[in-house]
Formats: structure tokens, sequence, C-alpha cells
């Protein structure tokens, strides 16, 4: 298990350093200068005397050869330095702080309601095949998995929010500030995000249920005399779950991509709607700094997936 | 989305399988005859939600192709009736803000939406199953190169990748095609690479080798031929999701241009007036949801009747 551990270690490692290479030069491909953006919304860039230029460039390290570049940057990342935003005249890591709990708040939640209700709904629709609640599951999922999340978004806020007046359209406080105002604002986005894993999660539940429930060691179980309901947790969900957690594990990455259309229709200040804007506003500082604590993110996911994995399955630890 | 999720969820599921030693294509069957097609008829259309997808589909393809003839006003012009009017016997769903005939907008974004996902996923699959079989047949180094860039492509959300490159590259949709495009090459990188290490260890690839076929001759004519069922589901699972985010994009505003008619855009135009006319929202969403859900059916059918062994694979 160790040596698996390890490996998997190097690989992410590796995979990291590729990570940072993309993030890096993709966004030195970004059309403009970045000194040129920068000075235009600072100054007059007409009244820069060239020699100023030069000296701002030499400032910002762009002067120096591309490799030099990439190489202070990882440093600078490392020692929590992400540069200056253009737009907001503020530390990025700053920035990002701010944002980022709104976002890992809604996340989260929507993550782990995926995971709970869609193991659920595909456990029940599995031991009640061909039942209603079955037939009620079934096509749901098929309903989550296809749903436009913005669309259903924008369902919500016509049903809940313009019609009925139940829930606020837009906006996010946190939660620390005024709790039942927070919640009340979260319902609709996180459902938004929500819904696709959970119906992702359900499928899968149900089809690797439907699978293990006629093995062998399951009619082994039954005829030892274990009740029904011991049989379905304890030896037959524990092994339909290892698929399932994949999927979870996937869903960090939908969510976050999730995350960038969903606040931007709730008007949700995290850091999706940051990442729009600042690729709207040509802020390269502050969309180079976003992609790549996403990408971090998503890396570790998979990690932890890949170990767990491998733990709940001997066979991938030797494959 | 799902697409992305299926498609690793694939490439996990065939490699605990070929750790198994458990063969997932290529039987050592007869050509298929007549009645493998039979067969194959028969489990596709067995199903109701699948005749649905393919109903749906079908229709998409004829309004794609006849919107000229199908759409009732010029879906550019504005002007041509009044601003925001409520659908009536003139205009079956109303006009936009510019007094632009919503249907005829649909009927016109249908070819947006097949076009964007039928080129992408033409491209996407050419250089990602190029990219697995040559990973799959090459030396150690040049497979983890290409494994582990494919690796870290996938670490990036897709939305946000293709955002990212769509901003790289400026407007339009042709950039839209190429930023999905680089976006979802590693799930087909990931599936072929699957497909060519368990398709290899088949007996008729070693008996290929006894008889001297170079490895460029095995890959072309017996690796890719025998991959195809799963790459077919894959790709129509996709052609789905693939609309599904071009139409993300075009709500945040990235891809079409105006006055050029997109779903994903003309949701977000009925955004602002949903109270006043729902219609302007409802509609498009509609469509794409239906289209996404057609594909994923159709696909569903497919992998049923293309080889039920995927089931739960794919």
């Amino acid at each position: 298990m160790i040596t698996y551990i390890i490996r998997r270690l190097l690989h992410a490692l590796l995979v990291l350093f590729m990570v940072t290479l993309i993030v890096f030069f993709v966004m030195r491909l970004l059309p403009g200068d970045p000194l040129i953006i920068y000075v235009a919304q600072t100054a007059e860039l007409e009244a820069m005397p060239p020699e100023m230029l030069d000296e701002l460039r030499k400032e910002f390290g762009l002067d120096k050869p591309i490799m030099v570049q990439y190489v202070n940057w990882v440093l600078g990342i490392l020692r929590g330095d992400f540069g200056t935003s253009i737009f907001y005249r503020e530390k990025v890591g700053k920035l990002l702080l701010e944002r980022f709990p709104v976002t890992i708040h809604l996340g989260l939640l929507a993550l782990i309601l995926g995971a709970i209700f869609g193991i659920l709904a595909g456990l029940l629709a599995a031991i009640r095949r061909g039942k209603w609640m079955d037939k009620v599951v079934t096509p749901l999922t098929y309903v989550g998995l296809t749903i436009p999340a913005f669309w259903l978004g924008i369902l919500l806020i016509y049903a809940f929010g313009l019609k009925l007046h139940w829930l606020p359209i837009s906006g996010y406080t946190s939660p620390l500030d005024d709790f039942w105002l927070s919640t009340r604002q979260i319902v609709m986005p996180v459902l938004c995000l929500a819904v696709f894993g959970l119906a992702a999660n359900a499928r899968q539940m149900r089809s690797s249920m439907l699978e293990i429930i006629q093995q062998d060691y399951i009619r082994t179980a039954r005829s030892k005399g274990l009740r029904e309901w011991t049989v379905i947790i304890r030896h037959a969900m524990k092994n339909s779950l290892i698929p399932v957690i994949t999927l979870i594990g996937m869903g960090v990455g939908i969510i976050f991509g999730g995350s960038i259309v969903i606040e931007t229709v709730f008007a949700i200040p995290g850091v999706g709607r940051l990442f729009v804007s600042s690729i709207f506003g040509q802020d390269y500082v502050v969309v180079q700094a976003i992609t790549l604590v996403i990408a971090v993110i998503v890396l570790f996911a998979n990690l932890i997936v890949d170990i767990s994995y491998g733990w709940f399955d001997p066979r991938i630890r030797y494959g | 989305m799902a697409g992305l999720i299926l498609g690793y969820g694939m490439v996990r599921g065939v490699e605990t399988m070929s750790a198994k030693q458990t063969i997932v294509t290529g039987t050592s069957e007869a050509p298929p005859s007549v009645s493998e097609w039979r067969r194959f008829q028969r489990v596709f259309f067995s199903r109701g939600v699948v005749v649905f997808g393919l109903v749906v589909l079908l229709i998409l393809a004829f309004t794609a192709i006849f919107a000229a003839w199908l759409a009732p006003y010029d879906p550019y012009r504005p002007g041509v009736a009044d601003s925001l009017l409520q659908p009536s016997n003139a205009n079956p769903l109303g006009t936009d803000l510019l007094g632009r005939d919503v249907l005829s907008r649909l009927i016109y974004g249908s070819r947006t939406a097949l076009m964007v996902g039928f080129i992408t996923v033409g491209i996407a699959s050419i250089i990602g199953v190029m990219l697995g079989l040559l990973a799959g047949y090459s030396s150690r180094i040049v497979n983890m190169i290409i494994m582990r860039c494919m690796d870290a492509i996938m670490c990036f959300p897709m939305l946000l990748l293709a955002l990212l490159i769509a901003a790289v590259l400026g407007g339009g949709i042709h950039n839209v095609i190429i930023a999905l495009s680089v976006a979802i090459i590693p799930i087909y990188a990931r599936v072929m690479h699957g497909l060519t290490l368990s398709i290899r260890e088949n007996d008729y690839i070693l008996a290929q080798r006894a008889m001297g076929a170079g490895n460029l001759r095995t890959m072309i004519r017996h690796v890719l031929p025998n991959a195809m069922p799963p790459l077919i589901v894959l790709m129509t699972m996709q052609l789905g999701n693939l609309i599904l985010a071009e139409a993300i994009l075009s709500f945040i505003g990235i891809g079409i241009e105006p006055p050029g008619a997109a779903w994903g855009a003309m949701v977000n135009d009925g955004y602002r007036f949903l109270l006043r006319s729902p219609v302007l929202s409802f509609a498009p969403g509609l469509a794409i949801m239906l289209v996404v859900f057609a594909f994923n059916m159709v696909g569903d059918g497919l992998r049923d009747a293309l080889d039920p062994r995927l089931r739960g694979l794919i």
C-alpha cells in the first residue's frame, strides 16, 4: 500500500509540473501585451515615455527570458505570491482568499448533498427494482443528467423567486453574518450545482448495486441467515460504492466548472464569477491564479480518489 | 459533461478489466452476418426512450438542413415585428428585444448546435484516438509523456479550459470549436489507450505478428476496427454534452457573435425579461435539454446494441 501511495504521489507531482507549464504558457499566448494592458489601466499610455515602459518591464520581470520568467513565477507561487490584479489593484492572493471560501461553501454543500442523496436514491432504486421507487428515480436521473444547470437556475428563479417570492434570486451572505438569509440565498444555486452529480451518482449506484446483488457472495450471506438489511448495507453497498467514489471525486472538477456559470446566473461573488469577469477584463494574472488553484484542487481530489481506490480494491494496487 | 464522467469511468473500467485479463472487445466470432444486423436492430429499437431520442435527432437534423425553408421569418433581421411580443399565431414563440422572431432564431440555432457538436467530436476523436493508439504502441517514455500530458489537461474542468482557450483565441464559433476540441481530446486518448492495451492481448493480434505484420498495419487494420464500437458510443454521448458546453459558453457570452443564433445566448437574452416574457428563456433551454437527452438515449441504445458488455462501463 505504501509503495502504491508513493507511486501515485510521484505521478501527481509529474502531472502538477505539466499543469504549471500549461497554465503559464497558455497565459503568455493571451492577446495583448500584459504590460500595455496594465499601463493603459493605470495611466495615460501616450504620456508615458518608452524608457519608463522599459523600466516597468524590468520591474515586472518581463524582460527576462521566458524560462526564467516561468521559474520566477513558480517560486513566487511557492511563497504565496500570485502577483497583483490589474483591475482590482490588489494582491491576487488576497482576492482569492476572499472569493474561494464562497465557491467552496456552495460547492462542498453541493458535493455532499449530491453524494448522500445520489447514493440513497440509487440504492433504493436498485433494491426496489421495477417498483414505483425505481420508476420515479430512474427517469429523474436522466433529467438530472441532461438539464442545463444554468437553465434550471433560471426556471427556479422564475418559479420560487419571481412568482412565489419564497427565495431571494441573487446574492450571497456569509453564514457567519446572517445564517438564515445565507441559507435562503444558497438553496437554489446549491441545487443547480448538485443536480448533475446527484443524478450521476444515483445512476452509477443503481447499476453497480444491481450487478453486485447477483453475485454469489450475496447469496451466501443471505443463506447464512443474515437479515436482508445487513446483507444490503454491510455486503452489497460497500462494494457497489467503489465506482461511485470515483464519480464523487470527479464531481469536484465538474462543480468548479459549474460554479462558473451558476455564480454568473445568481450573481454570487465567488471565484467562478471572478474568473469570467477577469477573462473579459483581460486581467490575466487573476485568470492564471484561478486556473492554477482549481487545477491543483482537482489534481488532489483525483489523488485522493486513486489512493482510496487502491485501499478499497487491492487488485488496483498491484495492477 | 456526462461524457467526461462516462469516458473517465469507462477508462477506469477497462483498466480494471484488463487487470483481470478479461477481454473487452474483439471476440473470435465470425464476421458480422445478416443476423448480426438484425440483432442490432432488435436490441436498438426495443426501448421506447431510444426510439424517442432517435426521432428527436431526426427532427433536429431535418430542421437544421431545411432551416431556410422552415423558419417563418429572417432570424437575423431586427424589427420584423414589435419588440418583446407575446406568442401569437404570427409569432408562435413571440419576439425578442430587437423584434426578431424567436421561433426562426430557435430553428437557425439548431444549425449552430449541430455544427459545433459534430465538428468538435470529429476533430477531438481523430486526434485523441491517434494519440491513444500511439501511446499504446510506443516506448515507455513516449507513452508516459503523452498520457501524463492528457492527465494534466484533464485536471482543468472542461468549461474552465474551454473558456480560457476561447479567451486566448478570441470570439467566434470556430474558436469555440477549437477550445472544446482541446478540452475533450484527453478523453478519447485515454479511452483509446485503454482499449489498445486490452485489444493487444488478443490471440488474433499475436497471429498477425507471427505472420509478420508491422505495428502500423496492426494498429490500423486490427486494433482500430475492434475499438470502434465503444468509440462510436462515446462519440454519440459526447455530441450531447458538447452541445450543452457550447450552450454554456454562448450563455456566458463567448462564442457566437451577433446576430448569429445560438440557444445558450438566447437563454441569456431572455433572462433579462424573465417576468415579462418567460418563453424567451424557456424555449431555447428546453431545446438544449431535449437534444442532450436525445443524444444520450441514442448513445445508450447503441451501446446495448453494439456491445452489451460495455454496460456500466460507458
